[in-house]
């Protein structure tokens, strides 16, 4: 596919849309495609309605907004019902079951991987949510390659948390399978 | 060759075109959406021996950079909306005394505290009028990083040649979102230089002398020469003066330094223009989106076409003019409620083809929002 479009979209401090800069850093960084983020985001800092639009592609990209994604990703119950209407016919839904009620109704592929409670009982710190998302989506979609997501990883994350990050990037794509 | 590629939001890209275009002094108060760009300065600027101010207001921000500038670093500040607001006298003052500097607007939402996390276009005249008395202005936007990271340095050669501030207006799609970029090399883009003067220590300078040329050198304030510097008309030395020919020639030389060179100020971008039977105008990140349409549908066997105007001020009439004779319909593609559609009223034959296509939700406009009101005005129903 020469163009992908996701949005990740879930409740402010989940790390989503971290997780959405590290993915498309990762094309443009490491694999020399093209990529844009954006965001949308209200006054508060934790709480509320995140959504992170990204276009991965070999073009060039102008409308840098995700009408209907190819990827969502929702990792709340809100984000799951305000969006899971605009999936392409055959899109990709990853949710979790900790945060999402699923419709049955989707007119897409949906996985529902334990993302939280793999993340709670083998690493236990819910602040990697977000990269073991990135793992499973990775193995799922085959959208970049791992060791491109590991060194973004390598630059932005602080040296002594660098370990439990790529075990949460491993632990995804373990889910997936 | 490796190339030096980076994935940062716009607001990070108009930090590092800034220094490359030889910034050294930055002096600002924070304000969504333009926050990062002062983040950014506040990282780097004390590594490479710049000055990074945070100041009090934007007030005396605007202040600091024009002091910062006249003592011959090459400085800039950064805010959004209600801070340009504030900043509308000092930025007389700089146009009346000729201090080069680069003012960035990351617009917002407006009138008032408005909207501060979504986008508009909606100061596009304030940028031209927003201080009083009669003035000319520089104002220039872009709607991609690259193109930005040119601009932004073009912001600075332009207040350098002209000795004037440069408006350089973004709003919050493109000071957020994150694309490539690819770092221009040292020298690829040219870097204009501060015009110093050749007179020596202890000869009697004016520094409001033009050259043949019409240029002014400038002598860094507080270094080999004493000048006055005042927001007063003034003289050649830059005493006040209210002698009506000195005033004359002194109003006439602010405008016409940029108001007789709008050709050489113009940047522009144009797309599919030779046959398009309607031609959208667009600026900014609503460019994007109006380059996403014109090519869609003409893959459909549509004739649209797009002139993406990157300067703004001086209005680039002739060029509007030369370029839409020959469509059935003119769309003005901005977010706000018809600033530059104005201007291009004013400058085509006939202005009842002129169309404003617009969104002022805080919503970004979208390909099917031009889409459908294109064809509102071709009579074709949406």
């Amino acid at each position: 596919m020469s163009r992908t479009r996701l949005i990740f979209s879930g409740s402010g401090g989940q790390g989503l849309i971290t997780a959405a800069i590290i993915l498309a850093e990762a094309a443009v960084i490491y694999e020399g495609r093209n990529a844009t983020q954006s965001q949308s985001y209200g006054a508060a800092a934790r709480g509320g309605v995140t959504r992170s639009d990204i276009i991965i592609s070999e073009n060039q990209i102008d409308f840098p907004k995700v009408n209907n994604p190819d990827v969502l990703v929702c990792l709340t119950q809100e984000a799951y019902n305000a969006t899971y209407g605009d999936i392409r016919p055959g899109g990709l839904l990853l949710t979790d079951p900790h945060f999402v009620e699923i419709q049955t109704k989707a007119d897409a592929r949906q996985i529902r991987l334990p993302l939280y409670r793999a993340i709670m009982e083998q690493i236990g710190k819910p602040i990697v949510l977000n990269i073991c998302m990135l793992g499973a989506l990775q193995a799922l979609t085959g959208l970049v390659r791992q060791d491109s997501l590991i060194k973004v990883l390598q630059t932005r994350v602080p040296g002594p948390f660098l370990e439990m990050n790529k075990e949460a990037l491993e632990l995804g794509r373990e889910l997936s399978e | 060759m490796t190339q030096d590629i980076k994935f940062i939001q716009g607001n990070e890209v108009c930090v590092e075109a800034a220094l490359y275009a030889g910034l050294d002094f930055f002096a600002g108060y924070p304000i969504t959406p333009s926050s990062e760009i002062a983040e950014h300065m506040a990282v780097r600027l004390p590594g490479i021996g710049g000055k990074f101010l945070q100041m009090e207001d934007e007030i005396s921000s605007i202040c600091a950079i024009t002091g910062a500038s006249l003592t011959g670093h090459k400085a800039m500040t950064a805010t959004s909306g209600p801070g340009f607001s504030l900043m509308q006298e000092a930025l007389g003052y700089a146009i009346m005394t000729e201090i080069p500097c680069v003012i960035t607007n990351v617009q917002r939402g407006g009138p008032s505290t408005g909207l501060p996390t979504h986008g508009s276009q909606g100061d596009v005249n304030q940028a031209r009028w927003g201080t009083h008395g009669d003035h000319a202005i520089i104002a220039l936007t872009a709607s991609n990083h690259q193109d930005l990271f040119q601009i932004t340095v073009e912001a600075f050669n332009l207040a350098e040649t002209y000795r004037t501030p440069v408006i350089l207006l973004l709003d919050e799609m493109l000071g957020h979102m994150r694309e490539k970029l690819i770092i221009p090399k040292v020298d690829e883009i040219p870097v204009v230089k501060r015009l110093r003067t050749a007179v020596p220590d202890g000869v009697d300078f004016h520094p409001y002398l033009p050259r043949e040329d019409g240029r002014l050198p400038m002598s860094d304030f507080g270094d080999k020469h004493r000048y006055n510097v005042t927001g007063l008309y003034h003289d050649m030395w830059g005493f006040p003066t209210s002698d009506p020919q000195v005033i004359h020639g002194l109003i006439h030389h602010l405008m016409d330094k940029i108001e007789n060179r709008v050709e050489q100020l113009t940047r522009y971008k144009e797309y599919f223009l030779e046959d398009a039977e309607v031609i959208l105008i667009s600026y900014g990140s609503s460019a994007r989106s109006a380059l996403h349409i014109v090519k869609n549908r003409r893959k459909r066997g549509e004739r649209l076409g797009l002139l993406e105007l990157q300067t703004l001020w001086p209005f680039p009439a002739g060029l509007v003019r030369r370029k839409t004779r020959q469509a059935d319909f003119v769309a003005v593609v901005e977010m706000n409620m018809g600033q530059i559609v104005d201007e291009v009223k004013k400058v085509v034959d006939q202005h009842k083809r002129v169309f404003l296509v617009n969104r002022v939700d805080g919503g970004f406009i979208t390909p099917e929002n031009i889409k459908d009101m294109i064809r509102l005005i071709q009579g074709r129903g949406v």
